[in-house]
């Protein structure tokens, strides 16, 4: 096409395009500077100063600094309260926690449900009404699902009143006042939000595999089970790696659930409080400094699990 | 692990119907518990919207009676408390939504599929850099700039201003990289070259040619965006404090802490149904296609 194209019209043969290659990326690098970039630069900044907005009742309310404090705010972080308690490192316990108590029954429910879809022996009819149905709730507000939790968990809620008209509760459980429970339902709508999501990346990720790897497997007689961990699950771990960390990723950052079920308080007794919601009470609080450190520990706690697993991961797929 | 299972059951039939009517059952009962299992999935799904949709037919009084389960006729009685409360304007709320929604998804979209468009056709000096920078930069977690993005918001008096939300979209690694493994699996280079023999300019193909071809993927990323905009909670809680500037999940994160006062409970089943409601219609117009996206661009990914 080229060699025609300049055959034909000599006069083009010396324009280059190169140029556009850069004008059509400005728009994208200008909004990353300003909106990305520079936050980022900003925040990072903010977390070796001392930034508050201090509510002094007789000076009258007043910014104070920023004033240059090297790493205090991340010693400050990282110092244990009058309880002996480091509560960064506590909280970011309460959201491993609630990960893990979405994340493994999601991780197991989703392999199998991949597996189920894509069997050319069970053959499942109807699969589009349960992919649909299965993927619906990640689409849907996780501050209204949050909400509605805790109107159907609430002690007045329906949740309660069917417990007890069916007479497993003699009276109402306070749901929302005990940790395990808490914890257990914040893991569970995590679940129902993201099981469906799951099934459908590891569905392609099973299709995506070789079907003569199967087919040579069959006539080595090989079981269901021994197909599942020596075929499937190794082919697929590269998949399965991806999941595993942007779930994880995700995990780390979870605000919006707990947030709204338990009114930015992480009930009861901080123990459903998350890594985020600190950052937002912080913020909320105009005490940036110390929220530009929580920023920078969130991203070096991100960074530094994301490496482990993979690293995890992939050492494991050697041996 | 299914395969080798079909394989026994080819298997045994020379040696006998038995085994073969064995194998059989054996399958019937293994799918009976598959499907028991599946909607058992269906069940986590629907059960807690079909109380939602029950729970906002009641009145307040009936909500605190017995739980039937059984749809009341207070529903538009809801509907109208609900639209016309006076310290939320959900009506105002429902627009903002919409607009920093659609907005955003059109603002994402396009300029990222430019984006890519440019990585993909130019040939140019440190093309290679720029491509790594991007992917490189995708991994790092929005909330790690928020303090930033909100004090740069105020150094602007841009706090309250909806296109805050909106413009960030024009740079948006993930969706770049989806539009970037598009573009490679369906532009062929010739197709720009021949354009340009037809006098077409390269901003006029981009916008005449390439987007039309990449309509599919558009349309997947553009769903996400605007579903992705539509739920956001975190950034817009922060930023948007005067009332006729909230959208929906900074209304329902205030509703929530009403509602851990004891509010009307009718009036907030029916703000929960409002807010996941067109959200969830769109899904089910476009379940196919958002399912598709989902598989398509985690394979790749």
């Amino acid at each position: 096409m080229v060699h025609v194209a300049t055959a034909q019209q000599p006069k083009k043969k010396k324009i280059s395009y190169a140029k556009w290659g850069y004008i059509f990326l400005i728009p994208f690098f200008v909004v990353y500077l300003i909106f990305t970039l520079y936050p980022q630069l900003l925040t990072i900044g903010y977390s070796f100063t001392e930034t508050y907005y201090d509510l002094d009742p007789i000076a009258g309310s007043h910014w104070e600094g920023p004033r240059f404090i090297g790493i205090e705010n991340y010693i400050t972080l990282f110092t244990p309260d009058a309880n002996g308690e480091i509560r960064i490192l506590k909280y970011l316990g309460n959201t491993m926690i609630m990960w893990v108590i979405c994340a493994l029954p999601q991780f197991i429910v989703s392999l199998l449900l991949a597996v189920i879809f894509t069997s050319n022996r069970l053959k499942i009819k109807g699969q589009p009404f349960f992919k649909t149905v299965f993927y619906m709730p990640n689409v849907i507000m996780a501050s209204a699902f949050g909400l509605l939790f805790f109107e159907l968990f609430g002690s007045v809620g329906p949740i309660n009143k069917m417990l007890i008209s069916m007479g497993w509760l003699k009276e109402s459980y306070d749901f929302l006042g005990h940790e395990v429970s808490v914890r257990t339902l914040i893991g569970l709508l995590n679940y129902i939000m993201w099981f469906g999501n799951t099934t459908l990346v590891l569905m392609a990720g099973i299709q995506g595999i070789d079907d003569s790897v199967f087919e040579s497997a069959r006539i080595d007689g090989a079981g269901a089970f021994r197909t599942f961990f020596t075929i499937t699950m190794p082919l697929l771990k590269p998949i399965f790696l991806y999941v595993f960390i942007t779930s994880m990723i995700g995990g780390l950052q979870m605000f919006d659930v707990p947030q709204i079920l338990t009114n930015g308080q992480g009930t009861p007794n901080k123990t459903s409080f998350t890594l985020v919601m600190y950052l937002n009470q912080m913020l909320g609080v105009k005490n940036y400094g110390i929220s530009g450190a929580i920023s920078v520990t969130l991203f070096f706690f991100t960074a530094i699990l994301s490496i482990f697993v993979f690293k995890g991961i992939t050492k494991d797929n050697k041996n | 692990m299914e395969n080798t299972n079909n394989v026994a059951a080819v298997k045994s039939k020379p040696q006998g119907n038995s085994k073969n009517t064995a194998a059989h059952i054996r399958l019937i009962i293994e799918k009976i518990l598959v499907y028991v299992f599946l909607m058992l999935n269906v069940f986590i799904c629907l059960f807690f919207f079909y109380i939602l949709i029950v729970n906002s037919t009641m009145s307040k009084d009936e909500l605190q009676g017995v739980f039937t389960g059984i749809p009341s006729t207070h529903f538009f009685d809801n509907l109208k408390s609900a639209l016309n409360t006076a310290d939320v304007d959900l009506p105002q709320a429902t627009w903002n939504s919409f607009l920093v929604a659609a907005l955003s998804a059109i603002v994402t979209t396009y300029f990222s599929a430019l984006s890519a468009y440019a990585i993909h056709t130019y040939r140019f000096k440190g093309r290679k850099f720029i491509a790594g920078f991007i992917l490189a930069i995708m991994m790092i977690p929005s909330q790690v700039s928020s303090l930033g993005f909100l004090k740069l918001c105020n150094q602007m008096g841009a706090t309250n201003q909806l296109w805050v939300l909106i413009i960030p979209g024009v740079a948006a690694p993930a969706v770049y990289f989806y539009m970037l493994q598009y573009l490679q699996a369906t532009l062929p280079l010739d197709l720009v070259e021949a354009s340009r023999i037809d006098g077409s300019s390269e901003f006029r193909t981009f916008n005449r040619i390439v987007l039309p071809i990449m309509k599919p993927a558009l349309a997947v990323q553009g769903i996400f965006s605007f579903v992705g905009s539509w739920n956001n909670l975190y950034m817009p809680a922060l930023l948007l404090t005067d009332d006729d500037k909230k959208t929906l999940p900074v209304i329902l994160a205030n509703l929530s802490s009403k509602a851990h006062s004891q509010a009307d409970a009718g009036q907030v089943w029916m703000t929960i149904l409002i807010a996941i409601v067109p959200i969830v219609v769109v899904f089910l117009i476009l379940s196919k296609q958002i399912i598709k996206g989902v598989t398509s661009g985690s394979v790749k990914g």
